[in-house]
């Protein structure tokens, strides 16, 4: 009962978030210099003339209010009808749900390989405070928080792909290849680059984050009541540091979720991978409305689902958030 | 300060500590160093099936005179002077041997416990591998607790389930010596009583118990001695019967005007300036 009860009000408060993204976003959009009819008919303005470029507009509704606009706009939202893309001359979300496979595969990849290097990094880091493996570690993370992930990506792609010629300078698939013909190593081959970037960058974040954590741990009362009891070592680390400083990582790398798509935006543009990221930036850059503004629905709802998994989560692994959400709700 | 590698053994006598001194380097602006001395010159001894209590206002090195014990002193302190236990040096080596099994720990609070650890498991891992139940629930019995409490979490317990929890973990190895550091701040006087009467009960049985506390009611109510202690120095250790009427028993001043001070006694406040009287008086 009480977990329905915390999941209907989850689930309002995402209602809520995304109505104001909404409405924030197409204000925004609405007062940018983006004319839609001539992102529409593109190159051919020319041939276009002015008294055709006003039916058009007329027949979108371009000339009617802001709001109402938004209204029609909204209500089709609701329907499950996001639009037309002007670039792709496809639905919205057949676009988006395409790109979202290929970024799914690299996020994922991403996501997961630079939470468990980061997590022993981290590990291995605050066992060894002061020694020159920690200080080793630190250095490297300190070095990866500050680099761009363009600049890392430009830099993995001249030395893997053009330098030695390892690795695919771009694109999801090999090109010139019949969709039918492309098989799974080909997408994983076409995927570690972009990966690597994402994840080499991801680690220093969650290893920071678990050292500081784990030096927290270690001078703890209760730590120092483990040592009294006769505990050491790795064997003491383990009962007593691992679930202690797994929530806040666990919590940290589903909070990520926002950082992750932003770094993918980057990625995938220097590797021209097809993914979300590369269709919000030719959203952005072409002025394709509908796409631009289901990409922002879209990228809203995975954070959240991000934070939302996070949550939940936490208060399996943690019984006091667990109690206390028994006793508060 | 000279260490006699041969050691008379005194037959009654389980752990004798000879002149601790710990210090502690610290970096103060810049790199300036400052030598912080928390416990200067500690010299007690503690005999087998006695409660001897350390009685001292707080920051006066009690806690630590009980890590020094146990070896367990943050790595950037230095501690000279030296234990002897049951007739041996407390080196080391001899320290990592012995705690958790014969010199055991009481600690303060629920801090000390794991939060995401059952505290029956907790109360276990001293026992060692298989018997550990069996003497976790038995315990828990002895101290009234009830058999359901091992399955908790240390949040989901009162304070005074707590302290009866941490009295389990010190004794399901077997201790002889255990150090109680300040087990009573919080409880209310039912609760008080009872912890008071498991630790002179633990003393009765032929362990010997350290108990480091301020509270010096708490302390004459269950100690055969009472240490007095000011600024890192022992400066009496006097028999519990003693602390009584004004004090006329006691040799030190501060010893008379701790006990004088107290509320049930004649409220008069402790002078400030104990700290280096004592000092001046010592030399």
């Amino acid at each position: 009962m009480n977990s329905l009860k915390y999941l209907a009000k989850k689930g309002l408060r995402m209602l809520t978030l995304l109505i104001a993204v909404s409405i924030l976003s197409f204000v925004l959009v609405s007062l940018s210099p983006i004319d839609p009819v001539q992102s529409y008919i593109g190159a051919d303005m020319i041939r276009v003339s002015e008294e055709q470029r006003q039916q058009i507009a007329e027949n979108w509704g371009l000339d009617q209010p802001p709001v109402t606009r938004f209204l029609k706009w909204g209500s089709n939202l609701i329907q499950g009808d996001f639009g037309t893309s002007s670039i792709y001359r496809a639905p919205v979300l057949q676009v988006i749900g395409e790109r979202f496979i290929a970024s799914a595969f690299l996020m994922g990849a991403a996501w997961v390989l630079s939470g468990v290097l980061g997590f022993i990094l981290g590990i291995l880091a605050g066992m060894n405070q002061g020694t020159l493996l920690d200080r080793g570690i630190k250095l490297y993370c300190l070095i990866m928080a500050s680099t761009p992930t363009f600049w890392l990506g430009l830099l993995i792609l001249m030395v893997f792909s053009v330098g030695l010629g390892w690795f695919p300078i771009g694109l999801g698939v090999p090109a010139g290849v019949l969709q039918g013909d492309v098989t799974l190593w080909d997408r994983i081959y076409h995927l570690i680059l972009p990966a690597l970037t994402l994840s080499v960058i991801g680690v220093a974040n969650i290893a920071l984050h678990t050292r500081q954590k784990l030096l927290d741990v270690l001078s703890s009362d209760y730590v120092i009541f483990a040592r009294a009891r006769g505990e050491e070592g790795f064997a003491l680390v383990w009962r007593h540091g691992i679930r202690n400083i797994a929530l806040p990582a666990i919590s940290l790398q589903f909070a990520s979720f926002s950082e992750l798509f932003g770094g993918a935006v980057l990625a995938e543009q220097v590797f021209s991978y097809p993914g979300l990221g590369q269709a919000t930036v030719q959203a952005g850059l072409r002025g394709d409305v509908p796409l631009l503004l289901g990409l922002v629905i879209i990228s809203t709802a995975f954070v959240f689902a991000g934070n939302f998994i996070a949550d939940i989560i936490y208060s399996i692994i943690d019984p006091r958030i667990k109690e206390g959400r028994r006793n508060h709700d | 300060m000279e260490s006699k590698e041969i050691v008379a053994p005194r037959q009654e006598i389980l752990l004798e500590v000879r002149n601790l001194s710990v210090s502690f380097v610290q970096y103060e602006k810049g790199l300036r160093q400052r030598i912080f001395h928390p416990i200067k010159d500690l010299t007690l001894d503690i005999r087998v099936g006695e409660v001897l209590a350390v009685v001292g206002s707080s920051g006066s090195g009690k806690s630590l005179l009980a890590h020094s014990i146990l070896g367990i002193l943050p790595p950037n302190a230095t501690q000279a002077g030296e234990m002897i236990y049951k007739g041996v040096r407390l080196i080391p080596e001899e320290q990592k041997r012995l705690r958790g099994k014969e010199i055991t720990l009481i600690p303060q609070s629920v801090n000390y416990l794991d939060p995401l650890m059952k505290v029956g498991k907790q109360v276990r891992y001293t026992a060692g591998k298989g018997k550990g139940k069996i003497i976790q629930e038995s315990l828990f019995h002895r101290f009234h607790l009830p058999a359901t409490a091992g399955e908790k979490y240390p949040f989901q317990l009162s304070g005074g389930m707590i302290r009866r929890v941490l009295i389990s973990t010190a004794i399901s190895g077997g201790a002889q010596l255990i150090i109680a550091d300040e087990p009573t701040p919080g409880l209310h006087p039912d609760a008080l009583k009872k912890v008071l009467k498991h630790l002179r009960d633990l003393a009765d049985e032929g362990r010997s118990i350290l108990f480091i506390t301020h509270d010096l009611m708490a302390a004459r109510s269950i100690a055969d001695r009472i240490a007095v202690m000011n600024a890192g120095v022992t400066l009496e250790i006097a028999e519990a019967e003693k602390f009584t009427g004004k004090g006329e028993g006691l040799i030190h001043p501060y010893s008379r005007a701790l006990w004088r001070a107290l509320p049930e006694n004649e409220f008069f406040p402790v002078a400030d300036d104990f700290g280096d009287e004592c000092e001046s008086e010592r030399k």
